[in-house]
């Protein structure tokens, strides 16, 4: 008598399958009541109260959850890197169809794997230097050229650009994209450095947005700390958010909290600042002329005298009390101005106009050289009769000859 | 009257040259007194006007370059998004 073997049937339904291996599992004694040692990734904390995440060690993962309830009771809170032992059941998910575990007392075990490599690397490049504070070469205080490493497609490179360009779009870019996570981003990112170097920027940024202590591993790997510590360029890290710490940041001239505050950091002097120093420059070159004018005064009346000599000039005014409240005038109006000093470099410039010894010639003053040696005429006796001369006037310049002496 | 070479087109100044300039009139300006000094602070005044002006026309009108490195190659950037 033949019977159909009861465990064999042609095809199964996604559902009774899946439900076998539930049944399977959840039969078992040993997986309903166990403890299990691993490392936490991958920590989800949504609003529902519940915790998400995966326990793994070198060759294998295993999903897992803590209710709410369970998890209120949690003394530490839970991080990813972190070495926990966990006490819970598997059970089987069958909408996703996984085993996952459910874990209801969760405690530490020493460190996190990742954390603990972190600590021996950071102490043994800490002995052989390379974090010393001498190794540090000092951040340019107004670079022209500026590379970057970081991913092409990532928002820490949009924010670094948008940075620099509010800050200093005086200078030049040098992007050198490279992976910033992942077993191929540590060689890449080492090559990149090599590249940006040949071109000799003034600093580098080496940066990523925020992840995790594996997001961020490619930072901590060793090949990547000794080629920053080794840069010639100063290099200033901005990886990950302010409480990031990777071994890049140690080894690298600056860190910054945030790839933003590297672009900052990389411009300390702005073009508001340069705008100001400009400013500033520009009043210094009115004074400067306006004190110039004000010393040689009697230079000037001098040439207003030998004016006298060329005919259509004759009308010209020329005493002293004139010049005298020029020079006075002149320099009280930019005092004022200077006290002001909150004007546009343009409409600044605007009214330097008014003050350009060019214009005291717009007044009726003339400059006269003689054509013989191009020498100006300051004095009387430096244009005889018959002499050549030119004269220059506000919009232009006329040839004359001098008639005669006059004795003033 | 001494004469230097005679200076570049102020348009052809890149803004690190313009603004050295402009600081070396201003300080002849300060310093200025035994040489003819009307003619001299003239065309200084002008020249220093002219660089003031370029300063300002390069401050205002910059324009963040970026580039890409690729293996040797620098080429222009394009954004992604």
């Amino acid at each position: 008598m033949s019977q159909p073997s009861l465990f064999t049937s042609v095809t199964w339904t996604v559902s009774r399958l899946t439900q076998h291996i539930r049944t399977l599992l959840e039969s078992d004694v040993t997986l309903q009541d166990v403890w299990v040692q691993g490392e936490i990734s991958n920590l989800g904390r949504p609003a529902s109260g519940h915790i998400y995440f995966t326990l793994k060690d070198a060759n294998a993962s295993l999903r897992g959850v803590m209710w709410k309830g369970d998890a209120r009771r949690l003394t530490l809170p839970l991080q990813d890197g972190m070495e926990i032992e966990a006490h819970g059941r598997i059970g089987v998910y069958e909408p996703q169809g996984t085993y996952q575990f459910y874990a209801d007392i969760v405690r530490p075990v020493g460190e996190g794997v990742l954390y603990q490599e972190f600590l021996r690397l950071k102490a043994m490049l800490k002995t052989e230097g390379l974090f010393d504070a001498e190794r540090k070469h000092p951040i340019p205080e107004l670079p022209h050229k500026i590379g970057i490493i970081t991913s092409a497609t990532g928002a820490a490179l949009r924010d670094m650009l948008n940075t620099l360009r509010r800050r200093l779009p005086l200078i030049e870019v040098i992007l050198a994209p490279s992976p910033v996570q992942g077993d191929e981003a540590p060689p890449k990112i080492v090559d990149a450095l090599a590249a940006l170097d040949r071109l000799k920027p003034d600093v580098i940024l080496l940066a990523r947005g925020g992840g995790s202590i594996e997001d961020l591993w490619a930072f901590n790997d060793e090949r990547v700390v000794r080629a920053v510590a080794a840069a010639n360029v100063p290099i200033i890290s901005g990886v990950g958010h302010e409480t990031d710490f990777t071994l890049c940041d140690f080894a690298a001239d600056l860190r910054a909290p945030t790839p933003t505050a590297a672009a900052e950091l990389a411009t300390p002097i702005s073009i508001i600042d340069l705008s100001a120093y400009l400013q500033g420059m520009s009043t210094r070159l009115a004074t400067s002329t306006l004190n110039l004018l004000n010393t040689h005064q009697a230079g000037l009346k001098a040439l207003t005298a030998s004016l006298r000599f060329a005919s259509p000039l004759r009308r010209i005014q020329t005493d002293r009390q004139r010049l005298d409240d020029f020079a006075r005038r002149g320099l009280s109006a930019l005092r004022h101005r200077l006290v002001l000093d909150k004007s546009r470099l343009r409409g600044f410039e605007r009214r330097l106009e008014s003050l350009n010894p060019l214009a005291v010639l717009g007044r009726g003053y003339a400059v006269v050289t003689r054509q013989a040696d191009g020498k100006v005429v300051s004095q009387a006796s430096q244009a005889k009769p018959d002499d050549e001369i030119q004269v220059r006037v506000s919009d232009g310049e006329f040839d004359a000859i001098v008639s005669k002496d006059k004795e003033s | 009257m001494s004469k230097t070479a005679s200076p570049k087109p102020v348009e052809d100044l890149t803004y690190e040259e313009a603004f050295a300039e402009l600081e070396a009139v201003v300080n002849t300006l300060d310093d200025d007194s035994s040489r003819n000094p009307l003619e001299a602070a003239m065309s200084l005044f002008e020249r220093g006007q002219a660089l003031v002006k370029r300063c300002s026309e390069l401050l205002d009108g910059a324009e963040l370059k970026v580039r890409e490195l690729s293996g040797d190659q620098l080429s222009d950037f394009e954004a992604g998004e």
